[in-house]
């Protein structure tokens, strides 16, 4: 070939293979830079379940613990705290525990294992933050009917019953989450894991 | 000694385009000679930036990216380093002092019309720097590691939770955990520290380009380069050198003045720019009474928190910052100064000012019935500026008006019926109140008196 001919469909034709070459090379080199965000295998490792004395629990008080860096309550109700929880079935936006917020053994009228003890993650379906517990003396402040109680969410205003089932015209979307949990024993509670054999 | 300097002045020109940089940039930029008091924040905002930077670096050499140490790092810096209280203080007041300066220089903006053409690429260079800011703000608050660092830093990232299928992949991917932690700070460190910075100043160097590229607007909106002399120099242009280095080092000495006075009496400013709260260290398992981001962040917050709605709350925060962007394409009206156009433009402009000062009280208080149904209205009224703006922009006709009423009588009663409440129905129609009045004044108003919407004539020339 002459040295002064320019060919330009040639030219073309290799810019542009460079170009696609260079451009998948480019997305190959971030892709570990992007992946170096996920969760390290350390973070991955540290949701290990624990286990929990219940037996001090009195009624009417509530435990917050650390499973996987979030906390997780576990609230013995009262008879009272479980009668406004049937009382409220017209207030909450998914009063039958439909959406997928807690395993299958919770999806019941008082979404627990056994009625007496509620396990949640105290988390706010909204935007993360821990939401409070109103007791049942402190709830008639909210002012509202049938309202015995439960869970109030300072950042936005979010309220939930005794079961963690959210109201109607709340900004959050969805019930609270309920871990996998199972008793080891009447008063030993594991959090986090939900078959393992007990003895 | 004189032939000296100027022999290197010479060998360095002749290098590297020292004295042409100058030139361009300074003694030869024209500027219109008739900038008043809001043509102060541009270099404002450009002292408040060397101030972060000089301040963030000193921080950075005591402050630890550590989960377990940065709370005791930070009190370490304010108690123990000598003069540390100082610049921590400098820096966490000048974040604030920065959005302040920001918000006055982008008022000026919409107020004159700096965002029109020939500028719009400016204005939109702008617009990403604020965003760029907002980042770095939100980075940079997590790092003390206090309660109000962690639980708001939880709030922002589950912001990105909301959107559908990729939220919590997204939200997962951000914390490096599952929780904000120490894998969160510590890239928060890098980006505020490394990369935001590095972005910003590049902006920030695009902004002043674009600018001289174009021109500096005035308060009249008047092109000065329509104007020249036989020189080929704006008639009403002044060189930026001495003129205006001289009036923006009095601004400086002002600016630095009031500064001064908050950093070394109320640095916390009433917590308004430090928040108690954010004196206990960060605790994962307890929320704050009351969580809220600081200032400069509440007027979208607020529009978040009135919405009843995750997903729908999250939209419109981003949108209520990202319809800036658009601004060139939403108000076309000619005339570009706040001068000469009509006396509704300008109530409707005090109206958005009003519209976001109240919107940023209302994100700082803790929600309550009332709050979030003004918070709504209000939240309507910010797009609702931006709709009456667009409106603004050619002669309308009166039937093309009444459509539009008709189109938002229907869009408003739609909204209001969606999140229909019994038990606040008195409440609701009451606030109807304010959609009903604003519309009713801005554009119903120039139905009955067309006099209302009137430009005035733009001079040839500035004033």
């Amino acid at each position: 070939m002459s040295a002064d001919v320019v060919d330009s469909r040639r030219r073309r034709f290799l810019t542009g293979a460079v170009t696609v070459v260079g451009g998948v090379g480019g997305l190959c080199t971030a892709w570990p830079f992007a992946s170096a965000w996920q969760p390290s295998e350390r973070a991955r490792a540290i949701g290990a379940p624990i286990e929990i004395d219940i037996s001090k629990l009195e009624p009417g008080a509530m435990l917050t613990e650390a499973w996987q860096g979030k906390p997780v309550w576990i609230l013995s109700r009262t008879s009272e705290a479980l009668d406004s929880v049937s009382a409220l079935d017209g207030a909450v936006r998914d009063p039958d525990s439909s959406e997928e917020q807690q395993p299958d053994y919770a999806r019941n009228r008082f979404r627990s294992r056994r009625p007496d003890i509620l396990v949640l993650v105290g988390l706010c379906t909204h935007l993360g933050c821990s939401p409070q517990h109103v007791r049942v003396e402190q709830a008639s402040y909210f002012g509202l009917a049938d309202w015995r109680g439960g869970f109030f969410c300072p950042c936005h205003g979010s309220l939930f019953d005794y079961a963690g089932r959210v109201f109607k015209g709340v900004p959050a979307p969805t019930n609270l989450v309920v871990p996998p949990h199972q008793y080891l024993s009447d008063t030993v509670l594991l959090i986090g894991e939900d078959s393992r054999e007990v003895a | 000694m004189k032939a000296l300097l100027s022999g290197l002045l010479e060998w360095t020109d002749a290098r590297f385009p020292l004295s042409k940089l100058w030139n361009e940039h300074v003694a030869q930029y024209f500027a219109p000679k008739n900038f008043n008091f809001w043509y102060f924040f541009g270099s404002l905002a450009l002292l408040m930036l060397v101030l972060q930077i000089l301040s963030g670096i000193w921080l950075a050499m005591y402050y630890k990216p550590d989960a377990e140490e940065a709370f005791r790092s930070v009190e370490f810096i304010m108690r123990e380093v000598e003069w540390g209280w100082l610049i921590r203080y400098m820096h966490s007041t000048g974040a604030s002092f920065f959005f302040i300066v920001v918000y006055l220089h982008m008022y000026r903006g919409v107020m004159y019309g700096s965002f029109k053409k020939p500028r719009e690429l400016i204005w939109i260079l702008g617009v990403l720097i604020y965003l760029c800011l907002m980042a770095e703000a939100f980075f940079g608050y997590l790092l003390p590691w206090g309660q109000m660092s962690y639980w708001g830093a939880q709030v922002i990232i589950s912001l990105f939770g909301a959107l559908p299928f990729i939220g919590e992949p997204l939200a997962l991917w951000i914390r490096g955990d599952f929780v904000v932690s120490d894998a969160t700070l510590n890239r928060f460190y890098s980006l505020h520290v490394v990369a935001l910075p590095l972005l910003l100043l590049a902006l920030v160097v695009a902004h002043i380009q674009a600018l001289h590229e174009v021109g500096s607007n005035n308060p009249d909106g008047v092109e000065i380069k329509k104007k020249k002399d036989a020189a080929g120099i704006p008639m009403d242009g002044i060189p930026f050198h001495p003129y205006y280095t001289v009036k923006d080092l009095m601004g400086a000495a002002v600016c630095l003045f009031l500064f001064a006075f908050v950093l070394f009496l109320v640095p916390e400013f009433g917590g308004w720019f430090l928040e108690a709260a954010n004196f206990e260290p960060a605790d994962p398992l307890k929320t704050p009474e009351h969580i809220l981001p600081v200032w400069y962040f509440t007027p979208y917050y607020a529009i978040l928190r009135a919405i009843p709605d995750k997903l729908t709350g999250v939209i419109a925060m981003g949108a209520a910052v990202a319809i800036f962007l658009f601004l060139p394409w939403i108000d076309r009206h000619p005339v570009k100064s706040i001068r000469y156009r009509s006396l509704l433009f300008k109530f409707l402009l005090i109206f958005f000012a009003i519209t976001f000062v109240v919107l940023g009280y209302l994100g700082t208080q803790p929600p309550t019935a009332g709050r979030a149904e003004l918070g709504l209205r209000l939240g309507e009224a910010y797009f609702a500026f931006f709709l009456v703006l667009w409106w603004y922009s050619r002669e309308r006709s009166a039937g093309s008006t009444w459509t539009l009423l008709a189109v938002l009588a229907i869009v408003f009663a739609v909204v209001d019926a969606i999140r229909w409440d019994p038990d606040k129905a008195a409440l609701m129609a009451l606030s109807a109140l304010l959609p009903l009045i604003y519309f009713g004044l801005f554009l119903v108003g120039p139905l009955v008196s067309p006099r209302l919407n009137a430009s005035r004539e733009v001079p040839e020339r500035v004033t």
